[in-house]
């Protein structure tokens, strides 16, 4: 297996894509915090790319490089290597390679200029959004064998975790907002893995707002220990689940 | 050594493989003839795993292929488009290959690689190859590592005269030492000399196997192609 | 003639000071009991307390004295007595420690209590465990100063609050510190006085509370930590200047309160850190200038019951919410201020921006409706609705705007 992550990381590292990911993810991480007057102010923009930009990365990258390896995984699948290790290997190096791209593009700079609780938080989901959506995106190649297809399924799903299901959200609060919902909406939350990212992010950036009847309830829970823990179960399930998925369905693929 | 029994495989609505059966042996080399569409590729991924039969099972040397993958280290493989990540070189895909597949005992059989002249494009990257080129590298991946079984897909197609006549010469080298080779091909002119058996293939089955001299017999023609010219008549 | 006069009158003084005595009450001393001191003395009178703990039960000073502790000697009110009752004018208390004073429903007890006097100073006391720390009713010209109040505070009526002034005038309450007690300092039917200096934090309810005080100002004081760091309500002519306002967390939690407040002025405040920096309705003819808001929950939160109100060369920055209402109508002005979000531009270079400001997001107002919503802070789809609604405004109040942002902030 590892032989295979290592021509997968190799292969990936010789894609430009991912060095200009990173390259662009440090311009606009250093210029941010040098051109805000204050580091929180920063964080903030940063969060619009931690929740936005890392997963449309992640999940369009992923499922390009999945597209374009077609030739590389028939000649693999031709080769005495279980599937499993193959799919797990391109996982893992496509994860690998977006989790560190974020990690040198933007984790380096908030550790330089915000060693802070919040600044950790956000390291910790970018990477594990990085995962998940590379997960989401093997799935979603997997399924479909168009390529044309594949990408526009990607886009969509992007659309439908950061726009779509947000607009959702919100329309079920205006319905229902004589009830007390917010327990609820919790686990709402959990069904979308930038949202569970974003209030994990929020709460100890924005402290002041989720102070409020609605902030105590989600501080309750996500402040405490077995909030966090739960979150970061969910997060992952969010990246195993997926996996696990394409994982099936690859292993039944006609190449 | 390879069995397949009652193999079906349906494409959507479309039934590629209908009821497939057939045994090949050690020092055979069997042609698998068949019109476009016929479900020979099929059949052949069929054999390599990358296609999984909708029913029906496949063993290798008594076992069942579905839940094993080390079978495939018996096989070389010549695709019939090879296609190769595009930007890696001749060498990086060799390394890689042979990085991956090769255990100490076995011995690599580089004959084709250097008789292609390959070492000269070896910094060459995929994507910039002509056709013929990539044949040439599927080829010599088929051959490198000394597999019991050789499966070519249109092995031929695209390599110049001179290339097609090594290869050819190749393939007769590995029959002598008792190794089953599959092969398909259009260019039936190119079988002739070295076929034990044939396999016809048309819409998805099997229309029958046996051995060249059998075919030769019933169908009173010297040449393959004329035979199969007369089979596809019949029908 | 006017030379004998003279010299007659400052030889009346001189006796008049000579005939002043001064009483020691101590362990080492022949009276033990600070009560029987004051009984024995006259006014004018001084009564020095050597440091030790005096169970007092409850003293009461109906003569103008000097009561001062030397080393700040204990009286411990034992849970149930008040600790000292001014009853007279021109009295000064001063380096006590004031501890355990009773607490009682029906009663406002308190650890020193003036009744109904003028002219009294309390000064350098600590004060420690009492229900009230000190209590003014009919208090005229009064100075307070520099004591430490201190309650272990859980619940509001437990505790009564740290300096309590009720229908009094003309006090001064001055570098002061009170935590730990209800309201901090307390103001009810008091007028024109000034609060100075004093540090208010820590307290259950309110760093400070004004009810129906009129013409009063405070100035330079530091609120911090309490529910809520000043309430003012009912009242009229309050002068707010140059305080700290941080700290203030939580539901119901602002820097300041403002509900039925009128022609006051609100300068050179820092209001740093609350959830809501200034909340404020049913107020009119507020003038805030020079005031610092900086990373609030929400800057100010007007309702839509406040009118003529000004808000004028104040820096904004770091504020989840610069402004949020609950009304379309806008009978507020808000101009020349320097607004951190604002992202217009500046063509001729006078320091202004060019396009308007509108400080009022629509998310604040959806999630002052609903406030469940907040689960979707910073969530892309609110960016959008924002950014739109900033542009093609329908449902924020189109006047409610600057019209002159500044580019850069105020040296405040």
């Amino acid at each position: 297996m590892k032989k295979i992550i290592k021509y997968v990381i190799l292969d990936i590292l010789r894609n430009k894509i991912v060095m200009s990911y990173t390259v662009f993810l440090l311009i606009i991480s250093f210029s941010i915090f040098n051109l805000e007057d204050t580091a929180g102010k920063g964080l903030l923009s940063l969060l619009n790319i931690v929740l936005i930009i890392v997963p449309l990365v992640s999940i369009i990258f992923s499922t390009i490089y999945i597209y374009n390896s077609a030739e590389f995984i028939e000649l693999m699948v031709s080769q005495p290597i279980k599937r499993k290790t193959l799919w797990l290997s391109i996982f893992v190096g496509l994860a690998g390679s977006m989790s560190l791209a974020f990690f040198i593009g933007a984790g380096i700079p908030i550790l330089l200029f915000e060693f802070s609780a919040t600044g950790i938080t956000m390291i910790a989901t970018g990477i594990l959004l990085s995962i998940i959506f590379v997960a989401i995106a093997l799935l979603a190649s997997v399924c479909t064998r168009d390529k044309a297809k594949g990408i526009g399924v990607a886009i969509l799903l992007w659309f439908y975790f950061s726009v779509l299901f947000d607009g959702l959200v919100l329309f079920i609060l205006f319905q229902f907002s004589d009830y007390p919902i917010e327990k609820f909406m919790i686990s709402v939350s959990a069904l979308n893995p930038i949202d569970l990212a974003r209030v994990l992010i929020i709460l100890k950036m924005d402290v002041s707002v989720m102070l409020g009847y609605t902030g105590a309830v989600f501080q309750d829970f996500f402040g405490s220990q077995w909030g966090v823990i739960i979150a970061g179960i969910v997060l992952s399930a969010w990246a195993a689940v997926p996996l696990l998925l394409s994982l099936g369905k690859f292993n039944r693929k006609d190449l | 050594m390879i069995i397949a029994s009652n193999v079906s495989k349906k494409f959507g609505k479309m039934k590629v493989l209908d009821n497939v059966s057939a045994a090949c042996n050690k020092s055979q080399c069997i042609a698998l003839i068949g019109p476009n569409g016929s479900g020979k590729t099929t059949f052949i991924k069929c054999l390599l795993g990358m296609v999984v039969p909708g029913s029906g099972f496949i063993t290798f040397n008594e076992k069942n292929i579905i839940h094993d993958w080390r079978y495939r280290a018996n096989i070389g493989y010549m695709p019939q488009i090879g296609r190769y990540p595009d930007n890696m070189t001749i060498a990086q895909v060799l390394d890689m290959l042979k990085d991956i597949r090769k255990s100490k005992s076995q011995q690599l059989d580089e004959d084709l690689i250097n008789e292609f002249n390959l070492p000269a494009l070896m910094n060459k990257r995929m994507s910039t190859l002509s056709g013929g080129t990539r044949q040439k590298v599927s080829a010599s991946l088929a051959f490198l590592f000394n597999p019991d079984v050789l499966i070519l897909d249109e092995p031929t197609a695209g390599l110049d005269p001179l290339s097609a006549e090594i290869l050819k010469e190749k393939i007769t080298t590995e029959k002598k030492k008792g190794k089953l080779i599959l092969i398909t091909s259009h260019v039936l002119s190119d079988l002739d000399d070295m076929i034990t058996e044939v396999m016809y293939m048309q819409d998805g089955s099997l229309r029958f196997h046996k051995s060249f001299e059998e075919l030769r017999s019933d169908t009173g023609e010297q040449k393959l192609s004329k035979a199969i010219a007369q089979v596809m008549k019949n029908n | 003639m006017k030379i004998f006069y003279t010299t007659c009158l400052l030889l009346l003084s001189l006796s008049f000071r000579a005939s002043a005595t001064i009483w020691k009450v101590g362990k080492q001393q022949n009276i033990y009991s600070i009560q029987q001191a004051i009984d024995m003395s006259k006014n004018g009178d001084t009564i020095l307390v050597d440091a030790g703990i005096y169970f007092g039960k409850n003293i009461t000073v109906n003569k103008s004295i000097v009561l001062k502790g030397i080393n700040h000697p204990r009286l411990d009110g034992e849970k149930k007595y008040e600790i000292i009752s001014v009853k007279a004018n021109y009295v000064i208390v001063d380096g006590f420690k004031l501890q355990h004073s009773g607490s009682s429903g029906m009663d406002d007890l308190a650890a020193i209590k003036i009744y109904n006097s003028r002219d009294v100073v309390i000064r350098n006391n600590i004060l420690d465990d009492n229900f009230f720390g000190i209590y003014t009713q009919y208090g005229t010209n009064c100075t307070i100063a520099n004591n430490q109040i201190h309650a272990a505070g859980n619940a509001e009526l437990q505790n009564g609050n740290g300096i309590h002034c009720w229908k009094s005038d003309s006090m001064r309450i001055i570098a002061n510190k009170v935590s730990g007690h209800r309201d901090g300092i307390y103001f009810e039917f008091v007028t024109n006085s000034i609060i100075w200096r004093n540090i208010s934090e820590n307290n259950i309810r309110y760093g400070l509370h004004f009810m129906f005080s009129h013409n009063n100002a405070y100035i330079s004081n530091i609120f911090s930590h309490n529910g809520a760091g000043v309430a003012v309500m009912y009242t009229h002519g309050m002068k707010m200047y140059n305080n700290i306002f941080e700290e203030s967390w939580g539901d119901a939690a602002f820097g300041l309160l403002m509900k039925d407040i009128s022609d006051s002025y609100i300068r050179g405040n820092r209001f740093i850190r609350n959830t809501s920096g200034i909340y404020m309705e049913g107020s009119s003819r507020i003038v805030m200038e020079k005031n610092i808001f900086q990373n609030n929950g929400w800057a100010i939160k007007m309702q839509g019951s406040c009118d003529d109100n000004t808000v004028l060369y104040n820096n904004f920055s770091g504020n989840t919410f610069d402004i949020s209402t609950n009304s379309e109508l806008v009978l507020n002005l808000f101009n020349n201020n320097y607004w951190d979000k604002y992202e217009g531009y500046d063509l001729n270079r006078d320091g202004k921006g060019d396009v308007p400001y509108r400080p009022v997001s629509l998310y604040s107002m959806i999630i002052d409706k609903n406030p469940a919503t907040a689960i979707l802070f910073r969530s892309m789809i609110v960016t959008l609705m924002d950014k739109s609604e900033k542009v093609f405004p329908s449902m924020i109040p189109v006047d409610l705007q600057d019209k002159f942002p500044h580019m850069k902030p105020f040296p405040l």
